[in-house]
């Protein structure tokens, strides 16, 4: 490992990558302590999955230097593959083999004892809730099923560090949750995840760090509650039929935004309920009339609002 | 375990999972079988009785004659299908997310090609079997001793061997599976610019010194010599550099062009 006194599972200095004119990664560092896991948000096109390709020894850096499991991935690519697991962005299944082959399969490149396979084998896909599909080809099964899949045999190798870019992205809302819980399971067993996402919240439930990666640099760093401190709150909106409710209301919650035009009022708060309800409670007490109610979490979009400025 | 024995166990490994994708959708093998034997049958009966008299080293004329004047031909075009059918299906697998996930593996690299190139042997021999078989039935009166007949085999393999490491780096440099299809398709018209299905001494001057020249010429000579007794002379040598040469060629070209198109984006 590095010579600083926490052991670092990833450790990136000034990575660089540019395909043609377009610059991708534009000198990033990343350090991931061991065991723990680390979140690079960002949305579509930020440079996600470029930054997982460089660091899993799929494609060189053009700048830069990287160690994953304390071995350089350009000058010992094998040690790195060796100690890491990849869940890659697009399905990486064999779609004409079934699950339980390839699953088989990943075992083999592994060198895993013929004498351990078998149970390894069942062992996953009981875990993976994919028992009763295992003799079927991955060519039917659902987006879900696939995930689980994917995950199942980048788990196979017993790998160290872990790399999961975009796990969820598709799948619907009870699918994720699974898999959520899956990624906890995981980290209970003391690997150190690397995880890509597009989504605050998904990162948020996850990770113990957060990187916010635009225009192919870094722009924020921190755990999830130090990053939610840069970003103003959610907030709840009301909205009502009439200019004179819409002055009572304003009135009586002090400290809220109006909007005139659309007839409607930003309470600070977002999904708080003890304070959603002293709203309610409050606007009941004046007998003021309100149309709608909506309520505004912060997103991505503010993060990212928050920390460049708005230049998106 | 040896870097050796990983080597060897990988590349097993991969040929399981070839052969397996083979068996499950075994619809390409058949076309691959079907393409030539049309052909064996298009030219024995439509164009046998015709071309059939007057044939060097063959005895009597007529369709049967045509057809054991072809059929070595016909195998050594089987061959070329077969490595046609690779180059597809190893562009057609490099579109797989699987392959990025091996490239993240610490596995013996080569084997991913190695085992496309065992399982299209494999692939291309069933397809020669098959062949014979057809050809044994329109005709095709073999005179070989199991000494020639092993050697047949072992020209065949060593063809195949070559062609399909052509193919599979054809099917590597290809932008797309469509491509593949296509880059090859000069390999599969060179027999007929040979001697397969005529002596070449009946072509014209230019075409002549062509076909006397390419490498398909000496291998089926080679090939009807051990099969049915005609004279082999220096075609057996010319053969084996031709298939050395190729052979040689395509590993190299192929390792090169696996190593280049890293993380070819699955999108
Ligand atoms: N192989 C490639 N060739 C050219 N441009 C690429 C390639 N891969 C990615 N890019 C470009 O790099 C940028 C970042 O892509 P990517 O890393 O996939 O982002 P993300 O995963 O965050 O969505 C995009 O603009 C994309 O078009
Ligand atoms: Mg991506």
């Amino acid at each position: 490992m590095t010579g600083s006194t926490v052991a670092r599972a990833i450790a990136a200095r000034d990575l660089r990558k540019a395909y043609g004119d377009t610059v991708v990664l534009d000198g990033i560092d990343i350090d991931v302590p061991a065991g723990s896991v680390f979140a690079l948000l960002g949305p579509n096109g930020a440079g996600k999955t470029t930054a997982v390709h460089v660091l899993s020894t799929l494609i060189p850096a053009d700048g830069g230097t990287a160690a994953v499991a304390g071995h350089d991935v350009a000058i010992e690519p094998d040690a790195v593959r060796a100690a890491i697991g990849v869940t890659g962005q697009f399905s990486a299944v064999d779609g004409l083999l079934t699950g339980a082959e390839n699953l088989r399969l990943m075992a083999d490149l592994h060198h895993l004892d013929r004498a351990v396979v078998d149970g390894r084998v069942a062992d996953l896909l009981e875990r993976f809730d994919l028992v009763d599909a295992a003799t079927q080809t991955t060519a039917t099964y659902s987006g879900g099923m696939r995930r689980r899949l994917d995950l199942a045999m980048t788990l196979v190798g017993d790998p160290r560090v872990i790399f999961l870019d975009e796990p969820t992205t598709g799948l619907d809302p009870r699918s994720r949750r699974a898999l959520w819980q899956q990624v906890r399971d995981l980290v209970a067993t003391g690997v150190t995840i690397f995880l890509t996402t597009q989504y605050l919240e998904e990162a948020d439930q996850l990770a113990d760090r957060i990187a916010l990666l635009d225009g192919g640099r870094i722009v924020a760093e921190g755990t999830p509650a130090e990053l939610k401190r840069l970003v103003p709150g959610g907030h709840i909106r009301l909205t009502f039929d009439d200019p004179a409710q819409l002055d009572a209301a304003a009135l009586a919650l002090a400290g809220s935004e109006r909007d005139d035009d659309a007839l409607a009022l930003d309470v600070p708060g977002g999904s708080d309920i003890a304070r959603l309800r002293a709203v309610l409670e409050r606007l009941d007490r004046d007998g003021i009339a309100v149309e709608g109610l909506g309520i505004h979490s912060p997103d991505l979009d503010d993060v990212f609002l928050a920390m460049t400025g708005g230049h998106r | 375990m040896s870097t050796v024995t990983f080597a060897l166990r990988d590349s097993a490994t991969m040929l399981r999972r070839n052969l397996r994708h083979m068996r499950r959708y075994p619809s390409l093998t058949f076309m691959l079988v079907g393409m030539p034997v049309v052909f064996l049958l298009l030219f024995v009966y439509v164009f046998g009785g015709t071309v059939g008299g007057n044939l060097p080293g063959v005895d009597g004329t007529g369709r049967r004659a045509y057809a054991d004047y072809l059929a070595p031909g016909i195998l050594v075009v089987t061959v070329v299908g077969t490595a046609t059918g690779t180059a597809i299906g190893i562009a057609m697998d490099m579109t797989e997310g699987i392959i990025a996930r091996f490239r993240t593996m610490a596995i013996f690299r080569p084997s991913i090609l190695f085992g496309h190139v065992v399982g299209a042997v494999i692939q291309s021999m069933i397809a020669v079997v098959f062949v014979t078989v057809v050809a044994l039935g329109v005709g095709f009166r073999p005179n070989a001793s199991p000494v020639e007949w092993l050697a047949a085999v072992g020209v065949i393999a060593m063809v195949s061997v070559a062609l399909t490491w052509l193919a599979v780096a054809l099917g590597l440099v290809a932008r797309t599976v469509e491509s593949a299809s296509n880059l090859p398709m000069p390999l599969l018209l060179l027999p007929f610019f040979g001697s397969a299905f005529v002596p070449t001494d009946t072509l014209p001057g230019p075409l002549r010194w062509f076909a006397d020249h390419q490498p398909f010429t000496p291998i089926i000579e080679t090939l009807r010599g051990l099969l049915l007794g005609t004279a082999i002379g220096a075609h057996g040598v010319v053969s084996v550099a031709w298939c050395l040469g190729i052979a040689l060629l395509g590993f190299v070209w192929a390792r090169a062009a696996f190593e280049r198109n890293v993380a070819r984006p699955a999108r």
